[in-house]
């Protein structure tokens, strides 16, 4: 064994020495409570409920319907003449039938409203690689990126912990539904001036997490007008795009540049992933799509560091460009997501429980402020505890959103059997009853 | 549909040339991809020999494939952990990924040493596996050292996103390129004058271009090294089971159980199934720390380059198969002796050398210094082009790699067939040959004083014949020119 030496400890880097990479906030504590004790319908069946991840488990079945029928996307089946040149393909570009087929998919997505050219997709292991790609290639260390609030807690790691990014929240409320507005985009501009910051672009996840709504059209377009304005960028997070209930009801910033005859669209880039709509985190699939020709260049060169296994994009292309497949799952799906939501929404509304009215995404926005102690985030963080303490629900506190109101939190509803939402929703019409009673 | 570009717009990142493209390392690549060789489609074709690929193995992955369809996910046999695979996104990956990947790589290094699955972390690839560990362990500015020759992608993955600069530490062939303790010194000095930080440095052994191990003492005396300056070692080592000759591989992790005198928290290793395995699509990286602290915080870095679960859960699948696993090792290093062997003793027909201590890697570290029309970087790079543009063989210059001495070229072999081979020895042949014949009729014609000729026009319009292919312009530099 080598002879260890006591030696001060040799210095790790700035970044890997800053927090910055998010882990200590609620928004993790509450999944490791659910990682100590996880709930299982027989063999545990008082334990935590995961309700922190947003995960669409609703349509697997379909999926594997797919694979079943069609062997000649398992590479494999039959002698494997494939594998080889799978198995050799590194190239960047990534392989031209997937392109196509996300390209395809995006396209049916959004009803046909947006075109996709393959050529400008560019492939990230995940949209997590991808937001954080998108940085590096937008903005200097240093500078800012204005994000509305409240926002998904991993933009603090993915846009700001290896690229020095900072974030300058666009801060919305309840008042009208949380939803941007010019003022509100001004003057985040402004705080950012006043702080000394450079602002790179705005970042807009639409549909919205954690709020489960789309983005309207009108403000999309008040939010293309304000990045021409200041001549800065706006990048779309577009990943739940598969998962709004209705298709009509979703707005893509594509439709808004089509309409524009692609006017000054060089600012604008699209992430998508098929985390969301198709199930398949573990697979690690995202796409950048930019308009802006040197941004794809860079993008593709960049995503050298976390390109997608050869392997998981033969077995989606073929998948994906199976236009009677994809066209039914987006139907069905978007079905299912809908059904979940009214179930969950109607569940709360019998316990007392108002949400925000949603129309997308794997989760509900809930109102808890009544709730509270104290209008603070203390208060929150208060309740979240006894929540996950008693109620044994990982949900998500809306203070880890950078939620400027205390008292909303985010509920998935989409990574579970219904028996096991119907489960949560019965404790917490057991914990709201038992409130009645002890205030009254 | 066409966008006006407008650079200030973008990072400095994204509008410098930290990216690396620009090398010629790359402009063989483009040669080859506008006029790739092809047996029967296209005979005259540019033949690939500046991707270090092993394709050497492939039929016995096949075989097994077919015999263990369990293993994916997407046969009738395999499909109902479809779904558990595919919602798994846990950046610790797989256990069983995890066991696989720590039993494959004791058995590359036959099983001496043993490695602990949870020091095991995911990334995109070495690519994603080398820039993560620059994140971790050097601020911008701050500095690697790296042993000449190395690897060109060094450059942008160690340098382009994280702002580290990267010191060369000079070897040459006098001493086969050995890693000496004063080459060492005198890179880290001169470091210090520069006023640059040094935290690390970054050895790739088996070496790629050289093809060579480094010797025990070599690695003890790298060891006390970084050990007296407090500064990180990683190890590449993804070439790991591609020694096929003796003497027998050392890795880091056998040095360090050894009595020496080390921190552990100074040692990481860099691994991958690229080479070993000729699996470079499913980008399979590996990050091997015996710091907590750079295992914990790689871990939380590698979501930005997790190994797709399907690709791990197949890999776990037929890692985790000892007998095959143990076949392929024994017949891969076999496959690669023999056709280290049949490609070097053909050059040596032809009196091509190539460095004589190699015994790993995917590619011969080839010296054709005598041919240079200059022993300069031109001179290289004029030889280099002629190889291209009229051998048609796509070589790597040795320049693009930051040797020292000009005139090395790190040729790969292992990226194609047996006929293919011979096609490219043969134009290689060919090559020397009429070269040599130009030589000596240059010779009786000086002899005969006569002619004012220069002896490399004569080479180079030899070559030339009504009957080859117009030369592949190569975009960044006028057409070629007899000198």
């Amino acid at each position: 064994m080598a002879i260890e030496i006591e030696q001060p400890t040799v210095g790790l880097s700035k970044v890997a020495v800053s927090e910055t990479h998010g882990e200590d906030s609620p928004y993790f504590a509450g999944w490791k409570a659910y990682d100590e004790d996880p709930y299982d319908e027989s063999e545990n069946p008082s334990g935590v409920i995961q309700m922190g991840l947003a995960e669409n488990q609703v349509s697997f079945d379909l999926l594997e319907e797919y694979l079943e029928k069609h062997s000649e996307a398992s590479t494999w089946g039959k002698g494997a003449p494939g594998f080889r040149e799978h198995a050799l393909f590194q190239d960047y570009h990534g392989l031209k039938s997937f392109r196509q087929a996300i390209a395809s998919f995006m396209e049916q997505i959004r009803g046909g409203r947006a075109k996709f050219d393959p050529d400008r997709v560019v492939l990230t292991a995940g949209a997590t690689a991808a937001n954080e790609l998108l940085t590096f290639i937008l903005a200097d260390p240093g500078d800012a990126l204005l994000v509305p609030t409240p926002y998904y807690p991993g933009f603090d790691r993915d846009l700001r912990w290896r690229t020095g990014v900072k974030i300058v929240p666009i801060h919305c409320d309840s008042s009208n539904n949380f939803q941007v507005t010019p003022q509100a985009l001004e003057a985040a501009f402004k705080d950012a001036e006043v702080m000394n910051i450079k602002v790179r672009g705005v970042l807009i996840t639409n549909p919205s997490n954690p709020l489960g709504a789309t983005i309207q059209r009108s403000v999309l377009e008040e939010i293309l007008d304000f990045v021409t304005r200041k001549n800065i960028h706006l990048v779309s997070d577009e990943i739940y795009s598969g998962s709004a209930f209705s298709s009509s009801e979703f707005v893509s910033i594509a439709e808004i540049l089509e309409a524009r005859g692609y006017k000054d669209s060089e600012r604008v880039h699209i992430v998508y992933s098929l985390s969301k709509d198709l199930g398949l985190p573990g697979f690690r699939v995202g796409t950048i799509y930019s308009y802006n020709d040197k941004v794809v260049t860079t993008a593709r060169r960049m995503s050298s560091f976390t390109l997608i296994s050869s392997q998981t994009q033969h077995l989606l292309a073929s998948m994906l460009s199976d236009q009677e497949f994809t066209k039914n799952y987006i139907k069905i799906n978007r079905e299912r997501l809908r059904k979940r939501y009214e179930m969950i929404i109607e569940g709360l509304r019998n316990a007392g429980i108002e949400c925000l009215k949603g129309n997308a995404g794997l989760f509900c926005w809930m109102n808890l402020s009544p709730l509270l102690k104290t209008q603070t985030r203390e208060g929150e963080l208060t309740l979240w505890k006894s929540i996950i303490r008693d109620l044994k629900l990982n949900i998500s506190p809306g203070s880890s959103c950078h939620c400027s109101e205390p008292g909303w939190f985010r509920v998935c509803f989409a990574n579970m059997s219904e028996q096991t939402l119907e489960v949560a929703l019965k404790r917490i019409h057991n914990f709201m009853d038992q409130r009645k009673t002890e205030t009254n | 549909m066409v966008f006006k570009l407008n650079n200030q717009l973008l990072s400095k990142i994204a509008t410098g040339n930290g990216h690396g493209e620009d090398s010629p390392y790359f402009d063989g690549w483009k040669a080859y991809d506008e006029d790739p060789y092809h047996p029967t489609k296209n005979p005259k074709g540019v033949i690939q020999m500046g991707l270090a690929e092993n394709q050497l193995c492939f039929d016995l992955i096949q075989e097994w494939l077919k015999n263990n369809p369990k293993a994916s996910i997407c046969t009738p046999e395999g499909a109902e952990e479809f779904r558990d695979i595919a919602i798994f996104q846990d950046y610790h990956g797989l256990p069983e990924f995890r066991n696989a990947v720590a039993k494959f790589m004791a058995k590359g290094r036959g099983n001496r040493v043993t490695f602990d699955p949870d020091r095991i972390v995911m990334s995109g690839g070495a690519t994603g596996a080398h820039e993560m560990v620059a994140f971790c362990l050097a601020d911008p500015g701050e500095a690697f050292l790296v042993p000449t020759p190395y690897y060109p992608g060094f450059d942008r993955d160690l340098r382009w996103r994280t702002g580290v600069q990267l010191i060369p530490v000079e070897c040459e062939s006098s001493n086969q390129f050995k890693v000496t303790r004063k080459a060492l010194e005198d890179a880290y000095d001169t470091a210090q004058l520069d006023n640059i930080r040094v935290k690390g440095l970054l050895i790739t052994n088996p070496s790629n271009p050289l093809g060579t191990i480094l010797d025990r003492e070599t690695l003890k005396s790298i060891v006390s090294f970084v050990n007296e300056k407090n500064i990180h070692l990683v190890c590449d080592e993804i070439y790991a089971a591609t020694v096929f000759s003796q003497p027998d591989f050392v890795s880091i992790s056998e040095i360090i159980e050894e009595e020496v005198e080390c921190n552990l928290d100074l040692i990481h290793i860099v691994y991958s199934l690229s080479k070993d395995m000729g699996f470079p699509g499913f980008r399979v990286g590996i990050i091997y720390s015996y710091n907590d602290a750079v295992v914990s915080c790689a871990r939380k870095m590698s979501s930005f380059g997790l190994v797709s679960s399907q690709t791990q859960h197949l890999i776990a699948s037929m890692l985790s198969d000892d007998e095959f696993v143990e076949k392929f090792i024994m017949q891969n290093k076999k496959r690669l002796a023999t056709r280290y062997s049949s490609f070097t003793n053909g050059l040596a027909q032809v009196g091509i050398k190539c460095l004589k201590t190699s015994n790993a890697g995917l590619f011969v570290w080839m010296d054709l210094r005598r041919l240079l029309k200059e022993q300069t970087v031109e001179g290289e790079i004029a030889l280099w082009r002629v190889i291209i543009n009229n051998v048609k063989l796509n070589v790597s210059p040795g320049s693009s790699f930051r040797c020292t001495e000009p005139g090395w070229f790190r040729v790969c072999f292992a990226n194609m067939d047996d006929q293919t081979m011979e096609v490219a020895l043969s134009r290689i042949k060919t090559f020397i040959l009429k070269s040599k014949e130009a030589k000596m009729s240059v010779k009786k014609l000086c002899w005969q004083g006569s002619l004012k000729l220069s002896f490399s026009s004569r080479i180079y319009d030899e070559i030339i014949s009504p009957h080859s292919p117009i030369p592949i312009r190569l975009s960044f530099e006028p057409e070629l020119e007899p000198v």
